[in-house]
């Protein structure tokens, strides 16, 4: 039982000869494969082809576009037959997207959290990260490759109900025909804000690493602020609970619409740039973090 | 090539990987051997720049792995079979690797035929078996064509023919003048392979030596005794100055001597053998006796097992 090894001498090791390293000292390997300077460009392609082939994107932009025009259709109808001669005097036609979009931008939600933890809980990142050892790379990739299909998404569908609501709605109860400004914000403005929302959602992702976890906050902030809200009737509380009505996030899609609940706070395009500068910081915070943990 | 020096990772007050310092040549299988949690894949790891190293370097020719512009074709890993998203294809898959690389779609055909999955490549990577996983994931360290290949625990979850397979693939992509390295918590799947062997215990270097060099040092032979004079014998034998040791159930070993000598010797005085038969200790011995005290998982499942039991049971399931 005498045959344990003295253990190799470590700690003060002699550096190696890093200079000596590269190619002709040693006969190594060379692969056919033509070496490239791999850039933002290949690791597009790369999120391209992950974004398009799972399935959870068909679904979570199939019930998207259910969801947005399903609920437009039947607020669109519901409107047009309970109107009065004058009830919607003045009114702008497009604004009853708000209701479909609003539930929609879930799923815009729910797929921005996926594209990023969802490689955390398969174990995908690690494959990803080696592929692509320049972190924020694959951050600046996932995030254009998901804003671009999210906004053309978003912006079809909204685009198509609005034109929708448009014919339907034309006269009925004494609606005006929509602006130029209307008609952009109701569906540049709203596809933009909420492929903002969903880049937000991914950076959050990235930073919890958890698809449950990530999409449980995600939907929390945006719906309990005004939620809560709702229940804040003591007089103490009430700059709170107008900060709390004007700045959530319904709220802040409903100026898409023009018929913000109350008469200060954001309005028209306000709305784009708040999230815009929240996603820049969130940006920020997610570069900072993947660049300091282990993958 | 990859050369590390002084390479350690603490999570809190644990020592993962201490002070790891050895170079993996080009040319030859080297092979990572240690216990579990010994902190092989925690090394890989910091190799492929996942984890930072607490203290240490670590360079691939030269170079740290987050400055290499092509990785993949420089350096392929199998890191684990599950690092796969489950909805994906294996095709796509490896398909997304090859883009982020560069390298052209074609690899990806071939690499599947590599490996055999050809017929499945269509097929969502969550309804591969455990084996079909770990094919996938080495057509993904192929896939670059790339000088230096790791493998963490390769043959895990592969059928014999797949374990053979795979020993011949590291062997031949060696040949070619490659930088292989694989880790494995089998010294026997070792043995089979390696050129070269690297062994840790609880994150520390225990030995970086050639393959046969490590066998003629640890392969320990000794002689089994057994007789019914028993007290004659032992007396017989300190006599001559040879020392004995008791192997429990009556049987004696004798280190290093020969099977010869002591039956002339017990032939001289008398003494009645019911067995004198020379052993050799297998190299999985000599790897848990290596290890012993930086194993850092013990079973206990039977306390009545002493050490000497505890290795025959461990060297059961290995084989």
């Amino acid at each position: 039982m005498s045959t344990q090894q003295p253990p190799m001498p470590q700690a003060p090791a002699s550096q190696p000869d890093w200079q000596a390293a590269p190619g002709g000292s040693y006969p190594a390997y060379t692969s056919p494969i033509p070496v490239v300077r791999t850039h933002l460009g290949h690791a597009l392609a790369s999120e391209w082809t992950k974004i398009k082939s799972v399935r959870s994107t068909m679904w979570t932009l199939g019930v998207f576009v259910l969801l947005v025009f399903g609920i437009g259709l039947l607020a669109g109808s519901v409107v047009e037959s309970n109107s009065g001669s004058e009830s919607l005097a003045d009114q702008d036609p497009l604004q009853f997207g708000f209701f479909g979009l609003l539930l929609g931008s879930m799923c815009i939600i729910t797929l921005g959290v996926l594209t990023t933890a969802s490689e955390y809980g398969t174990g995908m990142i690690r494959t990803t990260m080696v592929a692509c050892p320049s972190r924020v790379r694959v951050l600046a990739a996932k995030s254009i490759v998901f804003f671009a299909v999210a906004f053309v998404v978003s912006l079809v569908t909204s685009g198509l109900v609005a034109m929708m609501h448009a014919s339907m709605l034309q006269g009925v109860g004494g609606t005006s025909s929509p602006t130029g400004d209307e008609w952009l914000r109701g569906t540049l403005g709203i596809s933009l804000y909420i492929a903002l929302l969903g880049l937000f959602s991914l950076l959050i992702g990235s930073v919890i690493r958890h698809s449950a976890g990530a999409i449980t906050i995600m939907i929390g902030a945006v719906l309990a602020p005004l939620v809560i809200a709702l229940f804040m009737a003591s007089q103490s509380l009430s700059r709170v609970r107008e900060w709390l009505l004007e700045y959530s996030i319904p709220s802040q899609m409903s100026c898409f619409y023009g018929n913000s609940l109350s008469n200060s706070g954001p309005t028209g395009w306000d709305p784009l740039w708040i999230m815009l500068g929240l996603s820049a910081v969130a940006f920020a915070g997610a570069c900072a973090l993947l660049q300091q943990r282990d993958v | 090539m990859i050369e590390l020096a002084g390479l350690s990772k603490r999570y809190g007050d644990k020592v993962a990987v201490d002070r790891l310092t050895f170079a993996v040549r080009p040319g030859i299988v080297t092979g990572f051997l240690g216990p579990n949690g010994a902190g092989k894949s925690t090394t890989m790891r910091m190799i492929l720049g996942l984890d930072h190293p607490s203290a240490g370097d670590v360079r691939i020719d030269g170079r740290h792995y987050a400055q290499l512009k092509d990785p993949l074709t420089y350096i392929g890993a199998l890191l684990d079979a599950k690092a796969v998203h489950g909805g994906r294809s294996a095709y796509n898959h490896l398909l997304c690797l090859a883009q982020s690389n560069g390298i052209p779609k074609r690899r990806v055909a071939e690499v599947l035929d590599t490996v055999g999955l050809t017929t499945v490549a269509r097929k969502k990577a969550k309804g591969f078996s455990l084996g079909m996983g770990q094919r996938l994931g080495i057509a993904a360290a192929l896939l670059g064509d790339p000088r230096i290949l790791m493998f963490d625990e390769p043959v895990n979850g592969l059928d014999p023919e797949g374990i053979h397979w795979i020993r011949n693939l590291m062997k031949s992509l060696a040949a070619q003048g490659r930088t292989v390295f694989v880790s494995s918590h089998l010294m026997s799947e070792m043995a089979l392979t390696a050129d070269h062997l690297v062994v840790i215990g609880q994150g520390r270097l225990l030995a970086d030596t050639s393959m046969p060099d490590f066998i003629r040092q640890n392969s320990r032979s000794y002689v089994r005794i057994r007789s019914p004079q028993r007290e004659r014998l032992l007396d017989t034998l300190h006599e001559s100055g040879i020392t004995v040791v008791e192997a429990g159930g009556g049987v004696l070993e004798v280190d290093g001597g020969k099977a010869e000598q002591i039956g002339e010797l017990a032939a001289r005085h008398g003494v009645v053998l019911h067995e004198l038969s020379p052993q050799q200790a297998s190299l999985e011995e000599a790897f848990m006796q290596l290890t012993a005290e930086a194993v850092e998982y013990h079973a206990h499942a039977d306390p009545g097992l002493g050490p000497q039991d505890r290795s025959a049971g461990w060297k059961g399931r290995a084989r």
